[in-house]
């Protein structure tokens, strides 16, 4: 027995059939949409789709939508490299504060971003606002791993840069800045796939893109040829971002080689500029976290007691935490047999299983809903408008997010104690609940929240899939904003970001821990 | 090992049963006479309408909230499967894409003898429920009074270049373009949508246009009358600059468009659902309108307008069968327009 064991041990921790079934299922789950588009693009036929596609409409979008990625990006770059510099390596006043006020503005919903905005603001309106929006909203998916990056960068180094005659900026340009391409690489594209799939943000200060007027065109028509079409191009958008941030990653080493141990590095002294950078902290801070809680403050004033509707909030807040909750529980479950291929295997199938997720994910809410109500009503009509089909559809767009965790989590298991736990004669599934699941609960946790934050505010596929007499917070909150009732959606917006606090303070220690993300 | 598989199984446990809690919370549509109404009217207005009625009759009534179009187009998808019982609109095109799926039930004969025949449809597919006036509402500093333009189709010319918005993706603006197509032809109806686009700025509903055009960018714009009698009668917070232009003259501009409500022939509430559509253009149903904040006209049971408004005979509405409105047309030649 225990000989059989022993010789059985090398393949202790492989990913089995069963694990092998759920990860191939999930896979072919993830091309539903993917395959949905491509499928509508025939079906509409080439001369219709030619038409549909290479329109003036089409063009203008693609203007709007390649502009905001454009603008936004690089000037989020700036800000999140910016102050993740000024807050690590300078001695600015109050430095323990800033990195939580600056991970903060992650707990504002995009959408209750622009709601605060447009009423500070109310002629606000097309690219100018998009960017100003997008940027206060999404500058953090910079600045967290870029501050990451900066603590754990050796000290050593640059002091042997400066010690060759180069100045601070030199040094920053030259060993600094090439050690945070990761960090902005990541952050970058983030950032960009986000900005495709925002809806309500930008419809509410008017700014057109491909995810608003697919909406359009579903209100218009449903699941009309045109919409797909949009989708299609959409989808094309996100694949070429993908691409586009795989090539310039490129294949360079990153990692101190040798062990040795990196000291704290000396801080900047700001002097004079002291003043000047705490002011542009200041406006930062404002601009991502003052307008949102003042308006919200605001509003919540103006209306009084009687905005808090008690029965219509608990209820929303009664759908929205059981949906969230079953996404987040199922999502995590899921993500398990994926990071296991992915950690505990090298093969193609692995590299496949993983990267098939991040495409999912990097196609934005509305396509998916577009594919599975188009998929679910012609060929699956009992799942239509269920809980189990808008859950579905969560789990696809937010696994990668619990991919990341429960894969880091996973990759942190000793297999040792999966092996002494298999040769005292447990079982595969015995091992993995009191070894290997007991180990990874901590990020299995986080990864839950991750999904949970993201469900409670998502919108656009909620409001496509979401079964009959479904109101969750953010579709009360888009329907009031909506009809300019801003002071009765205060609550929920409020509700909301109180929602996503713990979570993005989860993800502020975490990206303390772990650089990089 | 047993250990492990019964843990395994407490974790699927848990998430099967908050999976069908989930579920048996919306399936209320299950019980015998409860109903499911796929709601594009406003959610407030059907809210009042159910309240009355579930305390009437002690029928249940689950809402789906959405657009005109969208719901439309949805039920025609969803054919004889749709959980839908009864369709709420605000408009009438998107009734008459579900008549012309053959979808709908015929309408009670008591019911639509409430209805006078300009409100609803001669094939007696379903009924007309409530009903609204196209207005051009202008902010007072940015247009004198003999500037107003005599025509909606005034609006396509240059001298409106950059003057005016609608709420382009909304069926409200929609319906008011089948009218058009309706009354003056496709022509005319392509014509005009281009200029629309040279002309016109496109916010997401009649408020934010309301609320722009109060703000003075632009100058005008063309919504429903009641969203300004609404903010007139609360706050005036979005429309104290404004104030209305009614086009009358039978112009497609005067079009006063007629909420609808049907049966879906696939229901198997049938009952329920008739007496969901003959509660609401009842007395009870129609005074909602009156003294409710909706300020959207009735149509039946003799009931008279709220006295804030015109009265719905003098606005000289052009003469329109809302079963020829078209909206798959009117979709099309929007998005050929580059308006979609």
């Amino acid at each position: 027995m225990a000989l059989r064991t022993v010789v059985a041990g090398p393949r202790v921790g492989r990913p089995g059939p069963l694990v092998t079934t759920v990860a191939l299922l999930l896979v072919a789950a993830t091309f539903v949409p993917l395959g949905y588009i491509v499928s509508e693009i025939f079906a509409t036929g080439p001369s219709q789709a030619a038409e549909l596609v290479f329109r003036p409409r089409v063009g203008q979008l693609l203007a709007n939508t390649v502009g905001l990625v454009v603008c936004t990006v690089p000037i989020c770059v700036l800000l999140g490299v910016g102050l993740a510099w000024v807050v690590e390596r300078t001695n600015v006043p109050g430095k323990a504060w800033w990195g939580p006020i600056f991970a903060a503005p992650l707990a504002v919903p995009a959408f209750v971003n622009s709601y605060a905005w447009v009423s500070a603001f109310p002629t606000m309106h097309g690219l100018s606002a998009g960017v100003v929006i997008a940027t206060m909203s999404y500058f953090p998916l910079v600045y967290l791993p870029a501050a990451a990056t900066l603590r754990r960068l050796d000290p050593a180094v640059e002091e042997s840069a400066r010690a060759l005659g180069s100045g601070p900026v030199a040094v920053f340009a030259r060993i600094v800045l090439p050690q945070l391409r990761l960090a902005i690489l990541g952050g970058g594209l983030l950032i960009a796939l986000h900005l495709l799939a925002e809806y309500g943000a930008f419809v509410m200060i008017r700014f057109d893109t491909f995810t608003t007027a697919i909406f359009e065109q579903y209100q218009s028509s449903f699941a009309g040829p045109a919409g797909s079409m949009l989708a299609g191009v959409l989808v094309l958008c996100c694949l070429v971002l993908l691409a586009g941030e795989a090539g310039l990653r490129g294949r360079a080493r990153y990692a101190r080689i040798g062990s040795g141990a990196p000291r704290a590095t000396a801080r900047i002294r700001l002097g004079s500029g002291t003043i000047p950078v705490l002011a542009a902290l200041a406006v930062v801070t404002i601009g991502a976290l003052g307008v949102p809680l003042w308006t919200i403050g605001r509003w919540l004033r103006i209306g009084g007691a009687q905005v808090w509707d008690f029965t219509e909030i608990g209820e929303a807040l009664g759908q929205t935490v059981g949906l969230a909750a079953a996404a987040a529980l199922l999502t995590t479950l899921c993500a398990f047999p994926v990071a296991w291929i992915a950690v505990r295997s090298t093969s193609v199938f692995a590299r496949m299983v993983e990267g098939a997720n991040y495409i999912t994910s990097s196609l934005p809410g509305i396509v998916i809903a577009l594919a599975m109500v188009t998929v679910t009503i012609r060929w699956a009509p009992p799942l239509y408008q269920t809980v189990t089909m808008v859950v579905a559809a969560y789990v696809l767009l937010f696994l990668p997010r619990a991919l990341v965790s429960v894969r880091a989590g996973l990759a942190q298991v000793p297999i040792g104690l999966e092996e002494v736990s298999r040769s005292l004669g447990k079982s595969g599934p015995a091992t993995f609940v009191r070894v290997t699941l007991r180990l990874t609960a901590p990020a299995a946790a986080s990864a839950a929240a991750l999904v949970f934050v993201a469900v409670a505010t998502e919108l656009t596929a909620t409001l496509l899939l979401a079964p009959n007499g479904t109101r969750t917070l953010a579709m009360r909150f888009w329907s009031l904003s909506g009809e300019l009732d801003y002071a009765a959606a205060a609550p929920y917006a409020l509700i909301m970001i109180v929602a996503a606090v713990p979570v993005t303070y989860l993800l502020f220690t975490q990206s303390r821990k772990a650089a990089g993300i | 090992m047993p250990v492990g598989w019964k843990k395994i199984s407490v974790v699927l446990a848990v998430t099967v049963a908050t999976l069908s809690i989930q579920a048996c919370s919306n399936s209320s549509d299950d019980d015998a006479k409860d109903i499911t109404v796929y709601n594009a009217q406003h959610e407030s207005l059907t809210k009042e309408w159910v309240a009355a009625f579930t305390k009437e009759t002690g029928i249940k009534v689950t809402l789906r909230q959405g657009g005109d179009t969208a719901l439309g187009n949805q039920l025609v998808a969803e054919g004889g499967a749709s959980p839908a019982d009864v369709f709420l609109t605000e408009n009438s095109p998107a009734m008459a894409l579900v008549e012309n799926a053959g979808l709908f039930a015929d309408v009670d004969k008591p019911t639509l003898d409430q209805v006078p025949a300009q409100f609803r449809p001669s094939t007696g597919k379903w009924t007309g429920v409530a009903a609204r006036s196209t207005v051009f509402v202008y902010n007072k500093d940015k247009v004198a009074a003999d500037q107003l333009p005599a025509s909606l189709l005034d609006l396509a010319q240059p001298q409106w270049k950059g003057r005016w918005g609608a709420g382009v993706s909304g069926a409200d603006f929609q319906a008011i373009v089948a009218a058009l197509l309706a009354l003056k032809g496709e022509d005319a109806t392509r014509a005009w949508l281009k200029g629309m686009k040279e002309n016109a700025t496109a916010f997401p509903n009649n408020v934010a246009t309301m609320k722009a055009v109060d703000s003075g960018n632009p100058d005008g714009g063309v919504i429903y009358h009641y969203y300004w009698y609404r903010d007139q009668a609360k706050t005036k917070e979005s429309s104290s600059h404004t104030a209305l232009h009614y086009f009358k003259n039978q112009d497609p501009g005067a079009f006063v468009s007629v909420s609808g409500g049907g049966v879906l022939k696939s229901s198997k509430k049938q009952e329920s659902a008739q007496k969901f559509l003959a509660f609401i253009v009842g007395k009870a149903g129609q005074q909602v309108l009156r003294d409710g904040d909706s300020m959207e006209y009735p149509v039946a049971s003799d009931v008279a307008a709220n006295p804030a408004l015109p009265p719905l005979a003098d606005l000289q509405a052009p003469v329109v069968d809302p079963s020829e409105l078209d909206a798959k047309k009117v979709t099309a030649l929007m998005t050929e327009a580059g308006l979609l």
